[in-house]
């Protein structure tokens, strides 16, 4: 049995660990407020757009951009979001489980798989496990600027125009509540056309200015603006996760510190008894 | 009653104004135009400038935008704007100092500046004060 000294260094180490836990549980969790106010008033932009692209995928469009245009898939992109840093639980962790299969269905059926990668935990998973990265950006901290993000989304676009991709996905944790945070993949390109039957009639759009230059301008509004979006979303996800894994950790060292507690007091009165027995041992002897 | 239609304003920040109305009119880039309920499909793009809609109950508002994009269908009416406040909010001192400060650059006062870029702000803060100035006569009404 280990003795006295060494049963109380390893509480205070435990201790010491708990105190760090819980300044990152109460930092996360003052983090995801503020995240997920950011979230919530990006929304509606984000929504609004995407029901405005979902009409313009139905109607009969007198000038077909190559947005709109389904290709077959021989190449296809991934936009994937990350934190930057880890200690947040399984959440990048399920988000690349499920890029993986994805790309592994996709290569089943012939298709090669790139990614464009957000956040540095996935550009550390990538490097490590293989696969292709186009483009990457990281280190945006906890009020992502969409201007950061713009670089990067020009690669993939310009790489869907030149058709070097086929298709492009955005993969970031969806805000489910607190608790729960769920992989979620969109198809950004080609768009898809909305489910409302009303509209799938032959109509058009009234222009102004020109259709070619307003859809040009439109359509990549739209796609960073999603991908603004899934961002924002998985910061507030991040900090949510975080916070939850923090308080886990500390509950946890709690229990340790209580369990090392009771073998230090048993092993202190090992100690003291075996002392008197050894007293009264020498007083008999004597 | 009169006919209204379903109008949403959202600038990227947050949403502005959600609710029916009997008109919206807009600054789109080749010309003020007047969205009235059952208009045709519609897509444009829009200039700095003030957006004002009329609400179901007659009342008047006007919101500023720095651009955006203006999208009618029948029921709907949606203006994506890249960033837009109530116009009770604005200041006109400051919106008139933005101008002021465009000029110059454009004067070549503050060669830091390029020209287009000054020439925007210009555009902006002329908009800025259009819009005041609609507040301001809809407030004497």
């Amino acid at each position: 049995m280990a003795s006295g000294k060494e049963i109380k260094g390893k509480i205070a180490s435990v201790q010491s660990t708990k105190k760090i836990t819980r300044a990152m549980e109460m930092v996360a969790a003052s983090k995801m407020r503020k995240a997920q106010e950011r979230m919530e008033a990006s929304k509606p932009y984000a929504t609004r757009m995407r029901q405005v692209v979902a009409h313009l995928a139905n109607a009969d469009l007198e000038y077909r951009h190559i947005y709109l245009q389904e290709r077959d898939v021989k190449n296809v992109g991934y936009i994937v979001v990350t934190s930057d840093r880890g200690l947040a639980g399984g959440l990048n962790v399920n988000l690349l489980k499920s890029v993986v299969k994805d790309a592994r269905e996709w290569e089943e059926k012939g298709a090669k798989v790139q990614h464009c990668v957000v956040g540095s935990k996935g550009l550390a998973f990538f490097r490590s496990v293989g696969g292709k990265v186009e483009a990457s950006v990281s280190g945006l901290g906890d009020a992502p600027y969409l201007s950061d993000l713009i670089g990067s989304i020009k690669v993939m676009l310009d790489a869907y125009e030149n058709g070097e991709i086929d298709r492009l996905y955005i993969v970031y944790n969806e805000f489910v509540n607190t608790m729960t945070q769920k992989p979620k993949t969109i198809r950004l390109l080609p768009l898809e056309p909305g489910a409302d039957e009303e509209l799938k009639r032959h109509w058009d759009y009234i222009y102004e200015p020109a259709p070619k230059e307003l859809l040009d301008e439109l359509l990549v509004r739209f796609i960073e603006s999603q991908v603004y979006q899934g961002v924002v979303e998985n910061n507030a996800c991040e900090q949510a996760a975080r916070m939850v894994a923090m308080k886990a950790a500390s509950d946890n060292a709690g229990e340790i510190i209580n369990d090392l507690q009771l073998v230090y007091n048993k092993a202190r009165q090992a100690a003291i008894t075996q002392e008197i027995s050894e007293i009264v041992g020498g007083a008999a002897a004597v | 009653m009169a006919m209204t239609v379903h109008c949403d304003i959202v600038s990227a920040e947050r949403q502005l104004f959600s609710g029916l109305v009997e008109m919206v009119v807009a600054a789109g880039v080749e010309g003020d135009l007047g969205v009235m309920p059952g208009h045709a499909p519609l897509l444009t793009r829009l200039k700095p400038g003030p957006v004002r809609v009329k609400t179901q109950n007659g009342e008047e508002q006007v919101f500023y935008v720095s651009g955006g994009f203006l999208e009618v269908q029948p029921k709907l009416v949606t203006v994506l704007a890249d960033t837009a406040e109530r116009a009770q909010d604005m200041d006109e001192a400051d919106a008139e100092r933005a101008k002021q400060h465009a000029k110059d650059a454009l004067e070549g006062k503050n060669a830091e500046m390029d020209y287009t870029r000054a020439a925007a702000a210009l555009a902006e803060a002329t908009a800025r004060l259009r819009t005041i100035e609609q507040i301001k006569k809809m407030a004497k009404r």
